[in-house]
């Protein structure tokens, strides 16, 4: 549609009737997918819980950080002070258990962890992480992605055998292995890693994000660059290398606004792939690295405490459900927005 | 049909020998790693470290490192793990695939039955309120981390409910069919539906999507009109164009499951398979078996790719290229 508009003032000619363009088209056809909305407006919701995590946790810092061991720390359970880490608790009441849930907003709303911080708290910030790799991550996989289709699709001939060829190659990897190869040999060498004049820290958020953003680039690369293929040989491409423009002007400014529909389609799925994936790296002790926490590794650790305080596991799980289920519904109806003649596909 | 099975063959062979070679650059090659220090996993004393140097010949060219580590891997198959006494990683991997099998047979097994109930049953109630509400339960489905899955099924299986409804079941882990087939069953039962549910969601989608986009064909016109029943439509019509992509993307996500990626359910349920043995393995960064389950579950992968492409060209003679 880009392309029509763009050929009509080529040729001088204005649209009788004042066109809207595809954009506020496809944005109007959301806003009556009363469901995707839905959707929207529980990840927003998600997203906000996680950035007001502090208004939540201020009244609970121990030591200043909320994600440090609590294991000698008190609380207020119905105004009695009450010790964090409960000796004799448990099914066996034996040894230590941490606080159940206290049901009171203010702190230890869901109870303590096996090393008694507040599952809430973790819960908050925990999502903080989540969604930072899955979003980053998400967002770095279609930018590479895109790029490379970009350049594949407009040189065509041997740059796009060889590209596609690599792609192949990443795309026969079992993403989680390679996942976990790169995450192992990072995790081993404690000092992190320097890569020109970036330092990246083994424990940092960037080392998942980098891992799983490059593990999907193929995905999002062959439908990518077949949209690119599709577009670079029509006429307005023609049109404007009769014009005289660059390679460069072509690529951003020809072919790239044709192909962006079919990125902003994947990109919520691909957030809920990557969600996923941080979650189970996370879970298997090779994503996210104390003393960061994330919904993964909470599940992780609440795996001792399942049957004595089930809350630590049963929380971030809920989370994570509903945001992936949320990024799935509004990728379906963003495909129906942007895309409505489309054969149906799958999501 | 045979120029592209030759293809085809010398191109997985291709992208087998890239794998190796990436898996090795990874492990060996990172900047800023000693191999041999990674290898030996924690705290090694300075003879383990000269040992293991000796060993896998990391002093000598880059070439020879490579060779002699695909040697200890395919052809003497001797390579150790040193953080767990000299274990023959090649050996312990082989032993443990028994397990994955029965895991991820049972699984397919019964995601194939219900996806397909699932995604006819939404095709053909489609406009009625059954569609939708199959499709959320779908999608939640496939929302669900299996690792979660799993520990929530724990949860009301072996929790509280343990000593009434769930009496029968076995503790969690795994015992072989040769052993008990009666407790190799009852153990496996809750893994398979929780490995299942998100192959389900997804195939459900897929099928779905896929016949309602074959019923406008021609084909299916020319069926109806001639009379035929609504069923024999579906049975000898649609359903079986659709299972070309069932089939194709089955082989694919069977391969991957067997390959390593079944690792998420076989921790949560203590089913000692590969998945866990790479889980324990990360758990104290004993990377030969990182190594070796890399390597292997990657060509196990890649030729489940290989095999599923020719019989994809065989069924359907147009995506054969000539």
């Amino acid at each position: 549609m880009a392309a029509v508009a763009e050929q009509t003032t080529v040729i001088g000619l204005r649209p009788a009737v004042a066109g809207r363009n595809p954009w506020a088209l496809a944005w109007r056809r959301l806003r009556r997918n009363r469901v995707a909305l839905a959707a929207l407006g529980v990840f927003l919701l998600i997203v906000l819980l996680s950035l007001a995590a502090p208004l939540y946790a201020h009244d609970i810092a121990h030591d200043g950080n909320v994600l440090s061991p609590n294991l000698n720390g008190t609380t207020l359970v119905n105004g009695k002070v009450t010790a964090v880490m409960q000796q004799g608790g448990g099914v066996l009441k034996l040894g230590e258990a941490p606080i159940g849930p206290t049901l009171d907003v203010r702190h230890y709303f869901l109870g303590a962890d096996g090393i008694g911080r507040d599952v809430a708290a973790l819960l908050l910030y925990g999502g903080r992480a989540s969604l930072q790799i899955g979003v980053t991550s998400a967002v770095l996989c279609c930018v590479v992605a895109t790029l490379i289709a970009l350049i594949a699709g407009f040189f065509g001939g041997l740059i796009d055998t060889i590209l596609s060829r690599v792609m192949d190659i990443v795309w026969a990897f079992p993403a989680y292995l390679l996942a976990i190869c790169l995450a192992t040999v990072l995790l081993t060498k404690s000092t992190g890693i320097q890569i020109a004049f970036l330092h990246v820290r083994a424990a940092s958020l960037w080392t998942p994000t980098v891992i799983i953003g490059l593990i999907y680039v193929p995905y999002v690369y062959r439908p990518v660059r077949g949209q690119v293929l599709s577009v670079v040989n029509k006429e307005f491409v023609e049109a404007a290398i009769a014009q005289g423009a660059s390679n460069v002007r072509l690529i951003f400014s020809e072919i790239l606004p044709n192909v962006v529909s079919t990125v902003i389609v994947l990109l919520p799925l691909m957030i809920a792939t990557t969600i996923l994936t941080e979650a189970a790296l996370s879970f298997l002790s090779v994503g996210v690295q104390p003393p960061n926490v994330s919904w993964g590794t909470i599940i992780n650790n609440g795996q001792q405490l399942l049957y004595t305080r089930p809350w630590v596991s049963i929380a971030p799980g809920i989370m994570i459900v509903l945001t992936v289920l949320s990024l799935n519904v509004l990728g379906d109806g963003v495909r129906d927005a942007l895309d409505p003649r489309a054969k149906l596909r799958v999501g | 049909m045979l120029t592209f099975v030759v293809r085809r063959t010398l191109w997985t062979v291709v992208v087998m020998f890239v794998i190796t070679v990436v898996v090795f650059v990874i492990f060996f090659k990172t900047p800023g790693v000693d191999p041999a220090r990674a290898i030996a996993g924690r705290n090694p004393s300075p003879q383990v470290l000269a040992e293991i140097r000796a060993q896998l010949g990391l002093n000598r060219p880059l070439y020879v490192q490579y060779g002699v580590m695909m040697k200890k891997i395919f052809i003497t198959r001797d390579l150790v793990s040193y953080s767990n006494q000299g274990t023959r990683v090649v050996q312990e991997i082989f032993a443990a695939v028994p397990a994955t099998l029965s895991l991820v047979f049972g699984a397919a097994l019964i995601w194939i039955v219900m996806a397909i109930l699932m995604g006819v049953a939404a095709a053909q109630l489609r406009g009625r309120i059954w569609d939708p509400a199959l499709m959320v339960l779908a999608l939640v489905g496939v929302s669900a981390p299996v690792f979660w899955l799993g520990q929530v099924v724990n949860l009301i299986t072996q929790g509280k409910l343990h000593s009434s409804v769930f009496s029968w079941l076995p503790p969690l882990g795994y015992t072989s069919f040769t052993t008990n087939p009666v407790i190799w069953f009852e153990g496996l039962i809750f893994p398979w539906i929780t490995l299942s549910i998100l192959y389900i969601g997804f195939y459900a989608r897929v099928l779905r999507a896929n016949l309602l986009e074959v019923q406008t064909e021609d084909y299916v016109r020319t069926a109806r009109a001639k009379g035929l029943s609504e069923r024999r439509v579906l049975m000898r019509h649609t359903l079986r164009t659709s299972m070309i992509t069932f089939v194709s993307l089955f082989g694919l996500d069977f391969g991957a499951l067997v390959g390593g990626g079944a690792i998420l359910t076989e921790v949560v349920f203590g089913i000692h398979g590969v998945g866990f043995l790479t889980y324990e393995s990360l758990t104290n960064l004993d990377l030969p078996v990182i190594i070796a389950v890399v390597i292997y579950g990657a060509f196990f992968i890649v030729l489940a790719n290989a095999l599923v492409d020719i019989a994809y060209a065989w069924l359907d003679p147009r995506v054969r290229p000539t």
